[in-house]
C-alpha cells in the first residue's frame, strides 16, 4: 500500500514541517547500527586496498626511494609514485599548485605522502608500506612559527590587512596604553569517522568515488585535474560521515585521488581508508596562532584603538590558509566596536601538515585575541572583564561599524548578555566565589562571562550558491537532493522540512537522498555554518517551481483564480473542493505538466573587496553568550568545570531539537580547543599526538557538571533567510571562550586580581600551573 | 600465516571462520561476517567505537583476538533489538537524540547496556565517570548521559 493513503487529509498541520522538533533522519538507524558509511558499504568484488608512504623527514631532497620491497611483497599489486599521477600532481583547492597529491623529489612536512601502495587487502598493504627503504637529504626545516618574523618570513599566500581610523595615533594618544602576545593552540579533527575514499571504475573514462567528503564538487574536480580526464567522467558521492568538522572540506582529495588513479589503472575497485595515527600525520588542523597586540584605552576602560597581528601556523602549502587568515581578522572585533583599528594577517609557511579547516575557519582564533585584549583592558584598570565587556560592545545605531567596514545592522548582543548574566545569577556568584576564595587555600574557583558575534556567509563570495534537485512522483511522493552532505549536523532532515512545509505533506513523503555531482553540479563545500541557508532555499525555490506549476494546472483545469489554490496539510483546496495532494499530482502527470525542477540560490547583499579590506562580506551575524565557572587546584593545575551556562540564538530556529544539539555539541568542542587538546611537534618536526592516546577531546566526564543550554526564544533573522532561521554550525563553537576566561580568572586569584594571567590556549593542566606560579612570583617581586 | 578454525557465537547464531590467529574480533565482525554496526575509530582501544559484549560484559573489540571470543557469547549493536523492538536503551538514545553523526553511536549503546548492568548509572556523575571510555566528538555528552540515565530508571522501575 501506498504510504500516502495513509497521510491525514484532515490535518490541521503537516507532520514535520518547519519550526518543529523533528529527530535526526537517521536516527532509527543509528541507535541499531545500520546506518551506512563508506567503510561499511559492500566492496565490489575484487576491491583493492590502498596504504600511503609517508615521508621520515621534515623538510629533504629524496635521495634514492628503493620500493622494490614493497613491490615484492605478498598480495602488492602497485606501488603509486609521483609520476604514476596521469594528469596534474596537484591538489591545491585554490590553484595555487603548491600541493602535490605525491611529494615528487622533495619533502616539506614530516608524515608527507610519498608514495601509495596498492594491495589486495588492506593489512597487506599495510605491512608491504614498512618496506620502503627512502634516502632523504636533510634541509633546514622550521616547524613553530614562534621564531618567525610575521613581516618578512615566507607565507604560504598573501596576507590581508583590514583599518578602520588611524589605530597608531588613537593608541598613541590614548590616556594609557599596553601590548602582549598570546598563542593560541590548534586543533584535531578526530572526527570519529576517519578518512575514506573507495573509488569504482566505469566504462570509458567514468570512475565514482565514495568519499568521506564535505565538498563532493572539488573531489570531482580534484580527480579530474589528477586523473586528466573532465569532471563529467567522474561522480562523487556521499550519503553521510562519521564527523566532518572542517576536516573534511579539503582533506578528502588525496585519498580520492589516490583510490580514482589506481582503480582506473588496474579497473578494479580500490578503497583507501588510512588508519588513525596515519589520518592525524597526514591531514590538516585547525590553524594555530600568535597574536600580537597593542590597544589605547581610558581609565575607565573605553578602548580607543587596537593594533593587531595575526601570524598563524599553515603548514607546508596554502590550502585555505588564505580565507581561514582572512577570518581571523573578521573577527577580532568579535561584539566590540574598535573606534581604531589595524588588524594583519601573516599566513606563514612551516614544514608541518597543511593546515585547514576547522569549525570556525579562523574566526574563534580573532575572538580569542578580542577577548584577551578585554582581559588586559579589564585588569588595568582593575574592573570585572564583563563590565569592559558591556563597555565597548557595538552599538545598534552607532558605533557599529566593522573593522571591514560592514555596518552590524542586527546587533542583539546587550540582550543575550543581560538576560544570560541574570539567569546565571553572575553578580551572586561573583561575590560567593570571592568569598569562597578568600577562604579556601588551594582550590580557586574562577568565573567568566564571554560573548561571540559571528558573521554568516563565505568570504569567497561566489561559494554563497546551491542548488538542489527535486522530483515529485505520480504517488506524491517526494525525492530531495541538494548539494550540501550531512555529517550530523542534520542539514538533510533541516531541508526535508522545508520542502515538506513547501508542499504541505507530512515529512516521511520527503526521501532524502545521497549527496552526488551528478545530481547537483557544482556545489560549494558543506562549510561556513551555509549548509541550510543555502541549500534550504535552493530546495524551497526548487519546490515553489513545481508548486507553481501545480497551481497554474489546477486553476486552468478547475477554472479557478490562481488565488483560490491553496495547499493544504496533504491536500490542496481548490475553489469549494478540496482533493489529495498525490491525486493532483497525478492528474497533472496526465496532463503532462513537468513534476521535477531543479533549485537555485544565491545569497543577496554580500560583496567583499580584499583589496581595500572593505565591503559586506556577511550576511548577517548570529550571537550568543555563555557563562562558565571552573575549579581549579592551584597545586596541580587541575580543573572541573563546575558550571556552564549558554544563551545562544538561531533566529526563528527551523528545528530546536537540532540546533541545542549543535550548541552544546560545538561548546564542548570549544572548551576542549582552548583547554586539553594540544598538538606538539618534536624536534625532528614529527607530531607526537598522533592518536587519542596521546591528543585529548572531551569525556563525558570533561562537560560541564551543571550544564545549562537556551536557545533564545525571541529573536529571528533580520534579513529573510530560510524562514528567518540562522545558522548553527559555527557560532556555538567560540562559546568554549568562556572556560578559558574562568581559569584565567581562577588563576589572576592568587595574584588578587591585580596581575592578568596571560594564560595562553591550550590552557592545559600545566599551563595553568605555570601561569599561577608566575603570578605568585609576580605578586612577590 | 595459517589460518585456524574459529567458531563465534554471535546474537545467538554460530559462525565458522577460517582466519589467521591475529584478526581481531573487530575485523572479524566488519570484513568477515559483515556485521559493520561496530565501528572502528582508533582501532587502538582508545575511541570505544568498537564496544561489543563477549558474555555480558563490554569489550573492545579491536583489542581482543577473535579467537579469544570463542565458545562464548558475542553481542554486537545488531543483536541487541528483540523481535524488532528497540532495546530500552536503544529507545532511550532514540528519544533523547544523543548522537549527531551516530559513529560512536553503537558503541556508546554497548557501553550503556552494559554500565547500566555492572550498577554504575546510579547518578548522572556515575554516568559520566563510566561511559568515558567512549569518545564523541560531535560532543553529545548531554544526551547521551541523559539517555543512560533514562534507561537505567526504566530498568529500575
Amino acid at each position: 500500500m501506498n504510504k500516502h493513503a495513509t497521510s491525514n487529509l484532515k490535518a490541521e498541520k503537516i507532520v514535520g514541517g518547519v519550526a518543529t522538533d523533528q529527530r535526526h533522519d537517521s536516527a532509527h538507524k543509528h541507535v541499531s547500527g545500520t546506518a551506512v558509511y563508506i567503510d561499511d558499504m559492500p566492496e565490489p568484488a575484487g576491491t583493492l586496498h590502498g596504504c600511503l608512504g609517508l615521508s621520515a623527514a621534515a623538510h629533504a631532497t629524496i635521495t634514492r626511494m628503493d620500493l622494490s620491497a614493497v613491490r615484492a611483497a605478498s598480495g602488492v599489486v602497485d606501488v603509486l609514485t609521483a609520476k604514476d599521477v596521469p594528469g596534474e600532481n596537484d591538489i591545491s583547492p585554490t590553484g595555487r599548485h603548491d600541493e602535490p597529491v605525491l611529494a615528487d623529489g622533495k619533502v616539506e612536512f614530516f608524515g608527507q605522502p610519498i608514495f601509495c601502495v596498492i594491495a589486495e587487502t588492506r593489512e597487506q598493504a599495510r605491512r608491504a608500506t614498512r618496506l620502503a627503504k627512502v634516502e632523504y637529504k636533510e634541509l633546514p626545516f622550521v616547524t613553530d612559527i614562534g621564531g618567525l618574523d610575521p613581516r618578512k618570513d615566507k607565507l604560504v599566500t598573501p596576507p590581508l590587512t583590514l583599518k578602520r581610523g588611524d589605530a597608531a595615533a588613537a593608541i598613541k594618544a590614548a590616556p594609557r596604553r599596553l601590548k602582549g602576545k598570546m598563542r593560541v593552540g590548534g586543533q584535531e579533527h578526530f572526527y570519529l569517522e576517519g578518512h575514506i575514499a573507495m573509488a569504482v571504475p566505469g566504462e570509458d573514462q567514468d570512475v565514482t568515488i565514495y568519499s568521506s567528503t564535505q565538498h563532493p564538487s572539488e573531489v570531482q574536480h580534484m580527480v579530474s585535474h589528477a586523473l586528466g580526464i573532465p569532471s563529467n567522467a567522474i561522480t562523487v558521492e556521499i550519503r553521510r560521515m562519521g564527523g566532518g568538522f572542517g576536516g573534511k572540506e579539503t582533506q578528502g582529495n588525496q585519498f580520492a585521488a589516490l583510490a580514482a588513479i589506481a582503480a582506473k589503472k588496474h579497473h578494479r575497485a580500490v578503497k583507501i581508508r588510512p588508519d588513525r595515527d596515519d589520518d592525524m600525520i597526514a591531514t590538516g588542523k585547525r590553524h594555530d596562532f600568535l597574536v600580537d597586540y597593542e590597544v589605547g584605552f581610558d581609565d575607565e576602560g573605553n578602548i580607543l584603538g587596537v593594533d593587531f597581528m595575526f601570524a598563524a601556523r599553515c603548514g607546508f602549502s596554502s590550502d585555505l590558509s588564505g580565507p581561514v587568515t582572512d577570518r581571523a581578522l573578521f573577527h577580532c572585533d568579535n561584539t566590540y566596536f574598535w573606534p581604531a583599528v589595524h588588524a594583519q594577517s601573516a599566513p606563514l609557511y612551516t614544514n608541518t601538515v597543511s593546515n585547514t579547516a576547522f569549525r570556525g575557519f579562523g574566526g574563534p582564533q580573532g575572538m580569542v585575541g578580542a577577548e584577551r585584549v578585554i582581559d588586559e583592558v579589564a585588569f588595568a584598570v582593575g574592573k570585572d572583564p564583563l563590565e569592559i565587556r558591556k563597555k565597548n560592545f557595538y552599538g545598534t545605531s552607532d558605533r557599529n561599524i566593522t573593522p571591514y567596514h560592514q555596518t552590524v545592522e542586527d546587533n542583539i548582543i546587550q540582550r543575550i548578555v543581560t538576560e544570560l548574566e541574570e539567569s546565571a545569577c553572575y553578580a551572586r556568584r561573583r561575590r560567593e566565589i570571592s568569598a569562597f576564595n578568600a577562604n579556601s587555600r588551594f582550590v580557586k574557583r574562577g568565573l567568566a562571562l564571554t560573548p561571540v558575534k559571528f558573521g554568516i556567509s563565505f568570504t569567497a563570495t561566489h561559494y554563497n550558491q546551491a542548488g538542489a534537485l527535486v522530483h515529485v512522483y505520480t504517488d506524491g511522493s517526494v525525492h530531495l537532493n541538494h548539494g550540501g552532505t550531512e555529517m550530523g549536523q542534520g542539514l538533510y532532515l533541516k531541508v526535508a522540512q522545508v520542502v515538506a512545509e513547501e508542499f504541505q505533506i507530512d515529512l516521511d513523503q520527503v526521501k532524502i537522498t545521497a549527496t552526488t555531482t551528478g545530481k547537483v553540479p557544482n556545489t560549494s563545500a558543506t562549510a561556513a555554518s551555509s549548509g541550510s541557508d543555502l541549500n534550504g532555499m535552493a530546495a524551497q525555490n526548487g519546490a515553489r517551481q513545481i508548486k507553481d506549476r501545480l497551481t497554474d494546472f489546477a486553476a486552468e483545469k478547475y477554472q479557478v483564480p490562481r488565488d483560490q489554490v491553496l495547499f493544504l496539510p496533504n491536500r490542496v483546496r481548490i475553489g469549494n473542493q478540496e482533493i489529495a495532494f498525490a491525486d493532483l499530482v497525478k492528474q497533472a502527470y496526465m496532463a503532462r505538466i513537468q513534476l521535477s525542477a531543479a533549485g537555485f540560490y544565491k545569497t543577496p547583499k554580500i560583496h567583499w573587496n580584499r583589496d581595500k579590506g572593505e565591503g559586506r562580506p556577511f550576511y548577517y551575524f548570529a550571537y550568543g553568550a555563555s557563562c562558565s565557572e571552573v575549579s581549579v587546584d592551584t597545586l596541580t593545575g587541575e580543573y572541573v568545570v563546575e558550571r556552564t551556562d549558554i544563551l545562544h540564538e538561531t533566529g526563528r530556529s527551523l528545528n530546536r531539537a537540532i540546533d541545542l544539539g549543535q550548541i552544546e555539541g560545538g561548546f564542548i568542542q570549544g572548551m576542549g580547543w582552548l583547554t586539553t587538546e594540544e598538538l606538539w611537534w618534536d624536534d625532528k618536526g614529527r607530531l607526537r599526538t598522533h592518536a587519542p592516546s596521546t591528543y585529548k577531546i572531551p569525556l563525558a566526564s570533561d562537560r560541564p557538571k551543571i550544564f545549562n543550554v537556551t536557545l533564545a526564544d525571541w529573536p529571528e533573522a533580520s534579513e529573510p533567510t530560510i524562514h528567518r532561521s540562522k545558522a548553527v554550525g559555527e557560532p556555538p563553537f567560540p562559546l568554549g571562550m568562556s572556560v578559558l576566561h574562568a581559569l584565567s580568572d581562577a588563576v589572576a586569584s592568587v595574584a588578587d586580581h591585580r596581575i592578568c594571567p596571560r594564560l595562553d590556549a591550550p590552557a592545559t593542566p600545566e599551563r595553568v600551573l605555570m601561569a599561577i606560579e608566575r603570578l605568585k612570583g609576580e605578586a612577590k617581586a | 600465516m595459517t589460518k585456524i578454525p574459529v567458531h563465534l557465537d554471535i546474537n545467538g547464531r554460530h559462525h565458522e571462520l577460517q582466519i589467521e590467529p591475529r584478526v581481531t574480533l573487530l575485523d572479524a565482525l566488519r570484513e568477515r561476517l559483515g556485521l559493520t554496526g561496530t565501528k572502528k575509530g582508533c582501532d587502538h582501544g582508545q575511541c570505544g567505537a568498537c564496544t561489543v559484549h563477549i558474555d555480558g560484559e563490554r569489550v573492545l573489540a579491536c583489542l581482543t583476538l577473535a579467537a579469544q571470543a570463542e565458545g562464548r557469547a558475542i553481542t554486537t549493536i545488531e543483536g541487541l533489538a528483540r523481535e524488532g523492538e528497540l532495546h530500552p536503551v536503544q529507545a532511550a538514545f532514540l528519544e533523547r537524540d544523543a548522537f549527531q553523526c551516530g559513529y560512536c553511536t553503537p558503541g556508546q549503546i554497548m557501553s550503556a547496556v552494559a554500565c547500566i548492568r555492572e550498577g554504575h548509572a546510579g547518578s548522572d556523575e556515575e554516568i559520566r565517570e563510566y561511559m568515558a571510555g567512549n569518545l564523541c566528538r560531535c560532543g553529545a555528552y548531554p544526551h547521551i548521559v541523559a539517555a543512560v540515565r533514562q534507561a537505567a530508571q526504566e530498568f529500575a522501575s
